[in-house]
Order: structure tokens, then C-alpha cells, then sequence
């Protein structure tokens, strides 16, 4: 899977790779680093994204999340990474004023932040093994670190929900040793975010929010906060929060977004 | 390479579209580092949409020929109602029109933050962007397979 970069500059290694799991498509994109310990490092990687499936996937019966919800465990019996998660959709409910949950039709449901939290960990491994750029897509979630190559900087396209195929904005990750994309929306899946107060699809007046913000984790989890909030009070929201751009398409075709986010166009 | 390339002449473009649209130029209010205006993109009659609600009868089943429009049920949003007239040509989403969507008031435009033009179509195929990875709504696998992003790791770039 490994090739070599065809600049002419002095590129690092290039390790790519692709994964089904999770009921999506993960895909990397590994610079630098020593190609023995990188391979190692992708395979425990795209391991940890099936371990996590395994624990937290509401659709197992027999997953840890599952037998929880049921009282067959306690959190004490379950794998670290469930008190771990249980303590991130708190604290995403607390700065989110309750518009992300992780209780969905009266069980716990964590499906919300787990995504974002494997895939930024998953990225943040292959740091810690010696990459020199990172780049983890887990379903159109994206956790980069670092940088592709010489002079330049990773760069996101934000798929344009109203026009199948085309671009709304491009992010570039330049002057950030850290930096993640994440978009809530309608466009692929339908109305899949559900408004905690109701329990139903949310309604709201957009369709599409793309969250910029250093951790995937909370990027993602709050680009779905915020699309349940609505326009105004989602950008509002966004706009208050530290480290965080967005980008809102609202249901009148238009694009909005938070006062820095134009430095993070590229 | 497109409008997009760096801060400034983000400003400059949204600054000429600000000059050059006329009609629906909304003057928002800024916080006082930004530029001193931006204007709200013309909207074009064949834009604009809402993917609320799925409207019935828009799953296509079978090798579905010809073109069929569907409009879906009116949803109700703080700001108004929202409703949606789909395209399917070919047993292919190839248009979603919002008829209805709220019309924000002064006061609501004042508040909806800051404008900034969609990329022009030179700037969007994956290979002419320089893009290393796309963003988008959650990717199912099906949905992966038709999406830009599935282009990029075809490419190996």
C-alpha cells in the first residue's frame, strides 16, 4: 500500500489507506516517519477503529455499550475507553446546553462523539509513531496533524450539500499543528439528528454546518449541536466558543460563518 | 487557482460582489476587525434548497427512467416554513429547489453572521483543487463510493 510521493521535492514516505467499519468508509493519509514502524502503526490503528466498533455499537447486541444500556455490565467491567466516552457526551451535553445527547429514545447512546474520538485517535497514534503528517477521513469527519509535505499544508474540501459533486469552501490546515473538519447535515443520510427536546429529526434551517477546530472530538460533536440549533442560534453559539470556526449552509442557499473562519480558507 | 486562495482577496471578492450585485446586498453587521461589509451571494433561480423533509415517494426503486419531481411536505422552522421540490432524473438525485424557505427579516440577517461566496465551479473537481480530503455530510459506504473523497484515495494523492 506504501508509494512513494512523486514530487520532486524531498517528500516523506506516503502510507494510504482504506477502511470500511463503523457503517462508513475510513481513509488515511500517512506522511514521513520510518515505513516499518508506520505500517505497524496504521495496522493497530485501523485495529482500534474495529475495537471500537466492537465495544460502542448500539446495532451489537452483544457490544459493551449494549449490555450496559441493559445492566448487564457495570462501567467499572467495561473496556477504559466507555468511562472515558461517558465522560466526553457529558461534557459535550454541559458546553452544549443539552443540543448534543447522548440519550436517544430514553437508552445511552454515544454514537454521536464516538466517531470523531476514534478517528482523532486513530490519527493522533500515528503521530506518536513518527508521522510527520496525518491525515484520517472517518466518514467525512477529518483529523489532520502536521503537514503532507514541504511547504505545504493539508487542505479539506467542504462537499457543497446543494450541489452533489462540487465544493462550498476549502480549509487549509496551514499554521496548525492540529486541525479538524467535521460537517453535520441532511445532504447523504437524511435527518439523522435528532432534536433532544423532541426526540424527532430535528428541524432546523439549515443543512449543512462544517465545524474547523483543533480536536475532531469535539468538532464533530458540536457541528451536530449546532445543526439542531438552527442558523442563528447555532452560528451564535459556534461564535462563542474557543478555537472553533464553522461554516453554515442554511436552507436559503446561503453561506454563513463564524468571523475567523476566513483565515482558515485556503 | 480559485476564489479562495487567502484572506485578503476573500475580501476583495467580497467586497466587488458587494459593489456589483445589485438588489439583495445585505449590509450585516460586523465586529469591528473584519472587513467593513459583505454581501449575502445573489441567489440564482435554480439554487437553493433544503434536504427537510424527505419528501414521500422519493426513494427510487427499480431502474427508474425519465425525470420525476417530487415536492415534499411544507416543514415548519422557527424561522418559517421550509419545503422542497426534488429532481430525480434517471433514478439519480440531480436537483433539490427549496419553494419555500424563511425570508430572515432585517434583524435576522443582522445576526446570521457572515456571508462569504461559494466557490466558482473552476475551483470544485477534486483533481483541479488540491485538495487532500473532503468534508462532507456523514458518508455512508454507498455514499462514499459516488463522493469526491472516494476520488481523492483513487487517486492516491
Amino acid at each position: 500500500m506504501a508509494e512513494p510521493s512523486e514530487t520532486p521535492a524531498p517528500a516523506p514516505a506516503q502510507l494510504r489507506h482504506v477502511e470500511e467499519v463503523m457503517g462508513t468508509v475510513f481513509s488515511f493519509d500517512v506522511r514521513g516517519g520510518e515505513p516499518t514502524a508506520m505500517r505497524a502503526a496504521l495496522d493497530e490503528a485501523v485495529a482500534g477503529l474495529h475495537r471500537v466498533n466492537e465495544v460502542f455499537s448500539t446495532y451489537r447486541d452483544d457490544s459493551q455499550i449494549s449490555r450496559l444500556a441493559r445492566g448487564e455490565l457495570t462501567i467499572e467491567e467495561c473496556d477504559p475507553e466507555v468511562a472515558q466516552i461517558l465522560q466526553l457526551c457529558s461534557e459535550a451535553e454541559r458546553l452544549s446546553d443539552g443540543w448534543f445527547s447522548a440519550t436517544f429514545q430514553g437508552t445511552f447512546d454515544p454514537t454521536g462523539i464516538v466517531k470523531g474520538w476514534a478517528t482523532e485517535r486513530a490519527a493522533l497514534h500515528l503521530v506518536a509513531a513518527g508521522a510527520t503528517g496525518v491525515n484520517v477521513n472517518g466518514g467525512g469527519d477529518v483529523q489532520l496533524c502536521g503537514v503532507p509535505g514541504p511547504q505545504r499544508p493539508w487542505r479539506v474540501g467542504v462537499s457543497d450539500p446543494l450541489r452533489p459533486g462540487a465544493l462550498a469552501a476549502v480549509v487549509s490546515a496551514a499554521g496548525t499543528a492540529q486541525l479538524a473538519v467535521a460537517t453535520s447535515g441532511t445532504a447523504e443520510r437524511g435527518t439523522h439528528i435528532v432534536d433532544p427536546r423532541t426526540g424527532k429529526s430535528a428541524i432546523t434551517d439549515l443543512v449543512a454546518v462544517t465545524v474547523v477546530a483543533p480536536k475532531l472530538t469535539w468538532a464533530d460533536a458540536w457541528a451536530t449541536a449546532a445543526f439542531a440549533m438552527g442558523a442563528r442560534d447555532g452560528l451564535s453559539w459556534l461564535e462563542s466558543l474557543p478555537d472553533t470556526e464553522a461554516l453554515l449552509i442554511t436552507a436559503g442557499d446561503e453561506v454563513r460563518c463564524t468571523g475567523g473562519l476566513a483565515d482558515r480558507l485556503g | 487557482m480559485h476564489a479562495l486562495k487567502k484572506n485578503r482577496p476573500l475580501r476583495r471578492i467580497v467586497l466587488t460582489s458587494a459593489a456589483t450585485v445589485s438588489g439583495v446586498v445585505l449590509v450585516l453587521s460586523l465586529k469591528p476587525h473584519t472587513a467593513p461589509a459583505l454581501a449575502s451571494p445573489a441567489p440564482s433561480p435554480s439554487t437553493g434548497a433544503v434536504a427537510l423533509p424527505a419528501p414521500s415517494g422519493s426513494a427510487s426503486s427499480g431502474p427508474a427512467t425519465g425525470t420525476r419531481t417530487a415536492t415534499g411536505d411544507a416543514a415548519q422552522t422557527r424561522y418559517g416554513p421550509v419545503q422542497v421540490r426534488v429532481t430525480v432524473k434517471d433514478g439519480r438525485l440531480t436537483d433539490v429547489t427549496a419553494v419555500t424557505y424563511p425570508q430572515s427579516s432585517p434583524r435576522d440577517q443582522r445576526i446570521n453572521g457572515y456571508a462569504i461566496p461559494r466557490l466558482g465551479s473552476e475551483a470544485l473537481s477534486a483533481q483541479g483543487a488540491n485538495i487532500d480530503a473532503v468534508s462532507g455530510a456523514t458518508y455512508t459506504s454507498e455514499g462514499y463510493r459516488q463522493s469526491l473523497q472516494s476520488a481523492l484515495d483513487s487517486l492516491g494523492r
